[in-house]
């Protein structure tokens, strides 16, 4: 008797798949933590701005409303901003990417004699750093670079890491190839530009994302550097002062005079949560997309560099 | 026959002139080589090497409107000042705890959840968690600690949540009181950097050998007995390179979102040393002071790096020096 209900149960345990189930529950758990945040600010910019300061909206406007992005679009500066944003990081990212290549090559070159010298001083620069006063005394100072659009570009034409999982990609692509071309009396520069770099996709792939990430989100520069210039503020930047201002509401409850204050249709909550949107679209449009190359990327920079 | 084969190999080679060249012609032979690099190295060295100069000022009475060497050398007094100076003792305590419960949670987290994504066989939902966890890490600390602020305030989601289950009586002041801020600072990195840090967890765990687990499968080993003495061995390697790594990092606690949520009611737990040398260094325009707080930094950074490095050295896995 026993015998065989045990007999049954094995075998129903068996059929049912206990494991993918509560695994799977809690992969959609992980997936719900981490987007509720972020369509809860979407929610937020398409709601009425009066209404949300009642707060509580979740996954969908309860009053909808177009009148935060209306307002946004309708001031001039976040035009300007957007034209700030693209230029720096569509420059950044082609200078950062056309050097990083061309070193990782040099540096990739066994017969080169300065290989190991550069290769050292480079390694060490992820190791030694000489902090951050000592950072905005040379820009700020020796090279007066504040208040220009340069200060966005020239502190940040290339990264040590980046070149270092590039040369580790090239490291990995057959000798025979470069061999074979120097053979027939090509130079390093055809060589580079026509052999190497076409290869070299799927890494400057990742470090073309990278640093076009890192340039689209980075406001710290402009804070330091360019506050007072506001035709050279980035839409991060823009964002950084719209949370400044709405700080206070969100840190305590909203009082009455906070939300009597707030006569217009929109508050600075749905602005801040349009804004937010705003800045953050181009990018989450895109990753997806470069998904099969970070991947990659990624795994050559765990290999040993 | 032999001979006969070195005298053209011989021929060969002075042929081809593959003869020792002085260090100076190598030098004019690889100009490519050379253009294509030494620009570079002078870039690193005026923005990395260069400012390390700035270091001497930490033991001067620097005022930047005088020439360098007018300025007062004062020695160790910079230092003096700081460390008896309960506020940087305090950014120190900031700092380090920040780290650590950030160095934790981003060795655990993504390491289990990389374990459990691994046993999911749809290949498809396997992706899109990916791709869906992944996101966060794309949006700016700026778009963050705005999404925190709403999520975290007093009628945010988790008070909502607390509240009806009943865990808490009132809404928590969870932006409003230091003592959270360590927590939701480890909370927050664990949500933008979880799903991106199971990548390369992911791709370790791919290249392990099947040949085990088939192995493990006929000695009757269950689902959770191959995690644990398949899996997570099959990753060790890729685990000890990234602590030694994070560990050479662990005082970049961060620095803009501590920077960008830290009002004055939480600053004597949000306050990190990067932040103390930005407010006395820029805003208070005490270089030197600041200046001797991020020297203190570098060098615990560079000591706590050679040492993870020994230590992974003695254990004999790969090191990154």
């Amino acid at each position: 008797m026993t015998d065989t209900s045990l007999r049954v149960r094995h075998k129903n345990h068996k059929k049912l798949p206990i494991f993918p189930l509560v695994n799977g529950t809690v992969m959609i758990l992980i997936v719900f933590i981490t987007l509720y945040p972020v369509l809860n600010t979407v929610a937020i910019s398409f709601n009425d701005g009066t209404d949300a300061v009642r707060g509580g909206i979740g996954l969908w406007p309860r009053q909808f409303s177009l009148k935060s992005y209306e307002t946004i679009f309708s001031d001039e500066i976040i035009f300007n901003a957007f034209f700030i944003t693209i230029a720096r990081t569509v420059i950044q990212t082609v200078i950062n990417v056309v050097l990083t290549s061309m070193l990782a090559y040099a540096l990739s070159r066994r017969e080169y004699v300065l290989r190991k010298f550069i290769t050292t001083a480079f390694v060490l620069t992820m190791y030694i750093n000489a902090g951050l006063i000592p950072n905005y005394l040379l820009i700020q100072r020796t090279l007066g670079l504040s208040k220009s659009f340069w200060v966005y570009i020239i502190p940040t034409m290339l990264s040590c890491f980046n070149m270092i999982v590039t040369r580790t990609f090239i490291l990995g692509l057959p000798d025979a190839l470069v061999e074979s071309a120097r053979i027939d009396g090509a130079g390093d520069f055809h060589l580079f530009w026509k052999i190497i770099f076409p290869l070299c996709t799927p890494v400057l792939a990742t470090v073309a994302l990278f640093v076009a990430v890192g340039a689209w989100n980075s406001w710290f520069d402009t804070h330091l550097y360019n506050a007072s210039k506001v035709n050279l503020h980035t839409l991060q930047y823009l964002l950084k002062m719209k949370l400044a201002t709405t700080t206070n509401s969100a840190n305590a409850a909203m009082t009455s005079a906070d939300a009597a204050a707030s006569t217009t249709n929109t508050t600075p909550v749905t602005i801040r949560a349009a804004i937010t949107v705003v800045s953050a679209a181009p990018i989450v449009a895109i990753y997806p997309f470069l998904q099969r190359y970070f991947v990659v990327g990624l795994n050559v920079g765990s290999v040993k560099g | 026959m032999r001979s006969a084969n070195a005298e053209t190999t011989a021929a060969v080679k002075k042929d081809l002139r593959i003869r020792p060249v002085s260090f100076g012609k190598r030098l004019w032979m690889q100009r490519q080589l050379m253009l294509m690099s030494v620009p570079m190295l002078l870039y690193i060295f005026l923005f990395n090497y260069f400012p390390l100069w700035g270091w001497i000022t930490a033991f001067m009475n620097y005022n930047p409107a005088k020439p360098l060497f007018e300025n007062e050398w004062v020695g160790m007094k910079n230092f003096v000042w700081l460390f008896s100076k309960p506020e940087f003792i305090g950014a120190i305590r900031n700092t380090f705890a920040m780290a650590a419960i950030n160095l934790v949670f981003g060795f655990v987290f993504p390491i289990l959840m990389a374990l459990f994504l691994n046993e999911i066989r749809t290949m498809h939902f396997k992706r899109t968690v990916q791709t869906i966890t992944y996101l966060p890490h794309f949006l700016s600390w700026v778009i963050v600690v705005g999404i925190a602020q709403t999520i975290f305030s007093s009628d945010g989601a988790v008070n909502k949540l607390l509240l009806s289950l009943g865990l808490v009586k009132a809404p928590v002041f969870f932006l409003g009181e230091g003592k959270y801020f360590w927590w939701l600072v480890g909370v927050i990195n664990l949500w933008k950097e979880c799903g991106w840090n199971t990548i390369i967890y992911l791709a370790s765990m791919s290249a392990i050998d099947p040949a085990l687990y088939e192995a493990a499968d006929m000695d009757g080993a269950g689902r959770f007995k191959k995690m644990l003495h398949i899996t997570l061995p099959g990753i060790k390697s890729t685990f000890l390179v990234l602590l030694v790594m994070n560990i050479g990092y662990l005082m970049e606690a961060g620095f803009e979102i501590q920077y960008l949520m830290g009002q004055n009611v939480v600053m004597d737990w949000s306050q990190t040393i990067d932040i103390f040398a930005l407010k006395y260094g820029i805003t208070k325009g005490q270089y030197s002071r600041a200046i001797a707080a991020g020297i203190f930094k570098s060098v615990v950074s560079i000591v706590l790096m050679l040492s993870a490095n020994f230590t992974a050295k003695r254990l004999g896995e790969d090191t990154l020096l």
